[in-house]
């Protein structure tokens, strides 16, 4: 392993401070089960590692009637077996169950599960996360792109974004807080990622020296969410895609709908098309094969990703129906 | 004469019954040692540089500035300036240091200069026309071939059809054999013809094999009722071993090596390693307790394990440890070759199998690979076969479990079961129908088959195929394979010490199959003691050599010659005990912990009494098998078995689970009841695992191998693993042919087995393996687009 200095700060200022101001100097290391992973494989070789776990204001987890507050460096294993997300929140306690292993689920942070690096083969192989060759070719649209992106990939970004987690906290309309050397600031969970366009940009609207201190999740009263993962394999594998849902109905027609896939892009992939679609229907098999439709529409797959199309179809479908048919939270 | 055979059912103790493992509380407690957990005192770390090119040519390669770093102890140049790289992660240098780190930081220390080369890594369907390799070979040719590991015969066919472009001297030929060539190759060499004048040889990936024809197909596709044609095959797959190849090397003086290593072929290893390291076998000890799977793949000490020794001896001998990364096993430490045909059959209007017609192609890598054995298990009378072997830089083959067969049977079986639709027929009734061509095995098949479909409850689950269904959809398939599994070679030494205690010990090895516990039973069985009371040693060259662990002949190995050795051991106990019994020798038996004298239970002793008239010294026996050129007594070859397998299709995701699987197997005698239905449980795994998710995936962009790791070689996990129902044929008709071996069949047949039920449930074929969403999606789409 290459060698980097490690610190360990006990305030967030602090962090802050030791942060660089350019992507892969400096790393936060919160569980390590990404970062250190990518180190070990000398995909990415940060200068310093700035060690968050000693930082005790980023812990917790804590209900009021402004809704969840979640810190960073909360583990999916406590945040699944929380009373209050299981009783207010039961989609995120189910897609957070669903995630790794529970070996890995006892050391992932929330914060990490944000930040995670895409799985794209290319790049976790050691060939950057817009794999070009010697010419100046992009690698994935041309070679083995199955499980890559068929959305938002008009770029030179191809890879999907790779948390199970992040779809169901931005249908249940969650909040991200972020702080860095100018204060604190706050945003929509699915403003936080974006797409890079050139290799010194990271999937996300974070800054090289800001912390994420927390996710704050609205009150989820009366809401039907739900979501469905289509993966190859039972257990421990990534999805194929994926999609959440939180509907608010009236009666038995659809008020307002978040859908929110996953797996599909480069970014979580919010579908305002597919909530129109829903606003006013009952909630059928008909209308959710149209939401789902609504959803796929200007789906632009690469050469071998066209089924990835379909499945995204089939898991928006079969959760939509399976909100509709949970009783609300 | 002694009398050797094995006991009759009414007398087997131990022989047949269901017996744990004698190591599994070793095993799940974790105080069973495998390779990868030997640390010896002062030991260092070997890492090796691998190419990241596919193919390339090494213009320079400069260590300097690694063999300065911190805690670096030796830098070993395996392929230097002008050598040529076949694939990626060839290995090109090897260092050692004090610990990983290190040895990693040096290996990045290493700039090598390389020049690249056109590469080919896909293994799709060979273009038309493809010409291959002509004309006569140069000694840079054979050289080559030799790199890329190119088959003895091969390379002697390629000689004799060609010729050569000039005569080496004998000090060419010896280079050309410390390379690896072998005497066939070298002779082959010598009787030549030379062609000074012909130009050089234009090179090919694709080599086709002369046709081969059998009957008169043509007339009996011509007068075939119904005719069916498909397109089928399987992926490049690796072996994954659970725990990688490696070894640990020591000098223990100047002249001494010392090796752990992970193997199938404990015995066999000093005598590969004896050349490249100027050392006499003799001097060469190597040992292992257990071993992390093998499939085939671990037969050779490898390059690495000749690194660990040679950098060993530059770092005065320390220890030098080199396990391979999860990256560098799924890369360079063996696949098994893939294969795919266009498959044509015919067939009468009553299901009687007429003719079969195919052109298969595949790859093995470097060396091209062979043509699988089809048409598989059914000797269709009228045949014509073509065979495209593609030579490409997807890396090196191995023996995968049961070599070629598991393709063979995929070839042969998916496209029977679509003949089968064709006709209308229940493939267990068109396959039952057909069993006079699976000579000499068709009693046994027919007898497995009913079986079969009784354990899968196949009358109630099987329809005939539907096309255009949604939702989940169920389905069942069937296959049949067969395999040899004759006994090898094995000696071992008995020793009954004075007070009574046993010792049993030969070089081999126990692959996890329980051969520990199988060589117990046999030993126990016959000398009339419990388990317990046999000390066994193997997994080391200072006990009597006993063959590799491959074409499932260890079963037979083992057990035949501890028998010899037990028998000729209790004989010789037999004739000191006699006169204090007042008996002769052959009145005497041995059984519940006493010798005594048959049919009198007043005259006996108690083992360690009988034990102590050896005297003062202990009782040697050396159990060895008849040479090859006898047929074998106690063991034989040649199995059948028929596999059945149930799946679930979700129409809309594609995604296929397995939801029960059967497996009716012989082996002829069974040794362990347990041990044998684990084998089977084991290949239905390991077949399902292959058949839903493995496949080596090759970037045609880089020639790289994009998912050398565990997240995207998928491997079956536990939730993936359905009710899975095992029946060994045991009993009259399979015991009295001995011991026959078992490790490889039952793996042969899910990937038949599976895709057939695919095809039953969703009404169509998906013609490739793995069976993942894509591929199932892609010909449900095409039927409703059709
Ligand atoms: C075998 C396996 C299976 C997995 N399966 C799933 C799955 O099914 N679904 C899923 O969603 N995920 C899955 N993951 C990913 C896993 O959830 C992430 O690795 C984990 O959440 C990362 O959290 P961490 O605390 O370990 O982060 P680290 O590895 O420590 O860090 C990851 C990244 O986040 C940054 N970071 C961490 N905390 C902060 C912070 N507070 N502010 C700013 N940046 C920060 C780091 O700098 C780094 O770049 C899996 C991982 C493994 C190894």
């Amino acid at each position: 392993m290459r060698p980097f200095e490690y610190v360990s700060p006990s305030s967030r200022a602090q962090a802050v401070s030791l942060l660089g101001t350019a992507w892969g100097n400096t790393e936060i290391l919160a569980g390590g089960t990404d970062l250190l992973a990518l180190m070990k494989d000398d995909v990415v070789a940060p200068k310093r590692l700035i060690n968050i776990k000693e930082i005790k204001d980023l812990r917790g987890v804590s209900l009021s009637a402004q809704g969840l507050r979640v810190g960073a460096l909360t583990t999916l294993g406590d945040l699944a077996d929380d009373a209050n997300v299981k009783k207010n929140y039961p989609v995120l306690a189910e897609a957070l169950i669903e995630a790794a292993s529970p070996q890995i689920r006892n050391l992932a942070t929330l914060g990490g599960n944000l930040c995670q690096r895409p799985r794209c083969w290319y790049f976790r192989n050691g060939l950057g996360l817009l794999p070009k060759d010697e010419t100046g070719r992009e690698l994935v649209a041309a070679g083995e792109n199955r499980y890559h992106a068929i959305l938002g990939n008009d770029g030179p970004a191809k890879f999907v974004s790779p948390s199970t987690v992040v779809p169901v906290l931005i249908a249940y309309g969650a909040m991200v807080r972020i702080e860095g050397p100018k204060g604190k600031r706050e945003l929509p969970l699915e403003k936080f990622f974006v797409i890079p366009r050139t290799d010194s940009e990271r999937e996300h609207d974070l800054r090289p020296n800001e912390v994420i201190t927390e996710v704050l999740v609205p009150p989820a009263t009366g809401v039907k969410a739900a979501h469905y993962e289509i993966r190859q394999r039972e257990a421990f594998d990534w999805p194929l895609a994926l999609a959440a849902v939180a509907l608010k109905m009236s009666g038995s027609k659809v008020q307002t709908a978040r859908v929110v896939l996953g797996y599909v892009a480069p970014v979580p992939w919010p579908s305002p098309e597919a909530e129109q679609t829903l606003q006013g229907q009952p909630v059928n098999e008909e209308s959710a094969q149209k939401a789902a439709e609504a959803a796929l529409q200007h789906a632009t797959p690469l050469s071998s990703n066209g089924y990835k199309v379909q499945l995204a179809r089939v898991a928006l479908k079969r959760a939509i129906l399976k909100a509709a048919h949970r009783g609300a939270a | 004469m002694p009398d050797y055979a094995w006991p009759d059912a009414e007398h087997r103790t131990l022989i047949g019954k269901r017996i744990s493992r004698v190591d599994s509380p070793a095993k799940v407690s974790g105080q069973a040692k495998y390779t990868y957990d030997v640390h010896r005192p002062g030991m260092l770390y070997g890492k090796v540089l691998r190419s990241p090119y596919a193919h390339a040519k090494l213009v320079s390669v400069d260590t300097s500035a690694a063999e300065k770093m911190p805690g670096v102890k030796a830098v070993h140049i395996v392929q230097g300036p002008g050598s040529t790289i076949h694939w990626e992660g060839d290995e090109i240098v090897a260092v050692a240091a004090v610990d990983e780190l290190a040895a990693e930081d040096a290996v990045r220390a290493i700039k090598v200069e390389y020049q690249q080369l056109p590469y080919l890594v896909t293994d799709t369907e060979p273009p038309q026309g493809s010409a291959e390799g002509q004309g006569p070979l140069s000694m840079d040719d054979i050289d080559d071939m030799l790199d890329n590991q190119v088959p003895s015969q091969q390379m002697v066919n390629q000689i004799q059809q060609y010729g050569i472009t000039a005569k080496p001297s004998e000090d060419t030929l010896k280079g050309l054999k410390s390379d690896g060539a072998t005497d066939a190759v070298l002779d082959a060499i010598r009787a030549a013809a030379v062609h000074p004048d012909a130009g050089s040889r234009p090179k090919s990936n694709y080599q086709k094999s002369a046709a081969q024809t059998l009957g008169d197909p043509d007339k009996a596709f011509a007068e075939a009722e119904v005719v069916s044609e498909g397109l089928y095959g399987v992926p490049l797959i690796t072996h994954c071993c659970l725990e990688s190849h490696g070894s640990i090397s020591e000098w223990t003086d100047a002249d001494h090596l010392f090796t752990h290593i992970s193997t199938q072929n404990v015995s066999g290893i000093p005598g590969q390693m004896a050349e490249p390291l100027k050392t006499p076998a003799s001097n060469i000890r190597v040992h292992q307790d257990h071993v992390g799977g093998g499939f085939g793949s671990k037969f050779s000490p490898d390059r690495w394990g000749i690194f660990t020794a040679q950098i060993s001896k530059k770092a005065d001998g320390k220890p030098v440890r080199i396990m391979l990364e999860r990256a560098a096993e799924l890369k360079v430490a063996g696949a098994r070759p893939s294969a795919y045909a266009r498959v044509k059959v015919g067939a009468k209007k009553d299901g009687t199998v007429v003719a079969w017609q195919s052109l298969s192609w595949g790859t093995g890598g470097p060396g091209g690979g062979g043509m699988p054995p089809i048409p598989y298990v059914f000797a269709v009378p009228n045949q014509r076969k073509e065979h495209t072997a593609i030579r490409n830089n997807i890396g090196p083959a191995r023996a995968w479990r049961a070599p070629n067969h598991p393709q063979a049977a995929v070839l042969t079986m998916c496209a029977l079961d679509d003949l089968a639709a064709k006709l209308n027929m229940d493939p267990v009734e068109f396959f039952g129908k057909n069993l006079d061509m699976a000579k000499p095995r068709q009693n046994i098949y027919r007898e497995e088959l009913a079986i079969a479909a009784d354990l899968m409850g196949w009358k109630q689950k099987w329809h005939p195929r539907r096309q255009n269904q949604s939702g989940m959809v169920r389905g069942v398939g069937v296959s049949f394979h067969t395999w040899g599994g004759r006994g090898h070679a094995s000696d071992c030494d008995l020793t009954i010490h004075p007070d009574g205690s046993v010792e049993l010990k030969l070089g081999s090895q126990d692959l996890g199959t329980g051969t520990r516990t199988c060589i117990l039973i046999v030993a126990a069985e016959t000398l009339g003691l419990p388990i317990e009371a046999i000390q066994l040693q193997i997994g080391d060259t200072i006990y009597p050599p006993s063959g590799g662990s491959g074409g499932s002949t260890t079963i037979g190995g083992v057990s035949s010659s501890t028998r010899r050795a037990a028998v000729d051991a209790r004989d010789s106990l037999f004739a000191q005990v006699a006169p204090a019994l007042n008996a002769q020798p052959d009145q005497l038996e041995c059984v519940n912990g006493r010798i005594g004298v048959k049919g009198d239970s007043s005259r006996s002793l108690s083992w360690k009494e009988a034990c102590s008239k050896l005297g003062a010294m202990p009782l040697t026996v050396r159990g060895k098998n008849p040479d090859k050129s006898k047929p074998p007594d106690l063991t034989n070859s040649g199995v059948g078995g028929v596999q059945m397998a149930e799946v679930e299709v979700d129409t809309e995701t594609g995604v296929v689970r397995v939801t029960k699987m059967v497996a009716v197997q012989d082996c002829g005698l069974i040794i362990d009841l347990k041990t044998a239905e684990s084998q089977c449980y084991g290949a239905l795994i390991m077949g399902i695992s292959y058949s839903l998710f493995e496949e080596k995936i090759m970037d045609p962009g880089t020639g790289r191998m994009l998912n050398p790791d565990m997240q995207f070689y998928r491997l079956a996990g536990l939730s993936d693993i359905p009710e899975l129902v095992v029946k060994m044929m045991t009993g009259k008709g399979y015991d009295e042919r001995g011991v026959i071996g078992l490790g490889e069949p039952p793996v042969i047949s899910p990937g038949a087995a599976i895709s057939n039920a695919v095809a039953n449930a969703i009404g169509v074929r998906v013609p490739f393996l793995p069976l993942t969403p894509d591929r199932v999606l892609a010909v449900l789409g095409q039927k409703a687009g059709a």
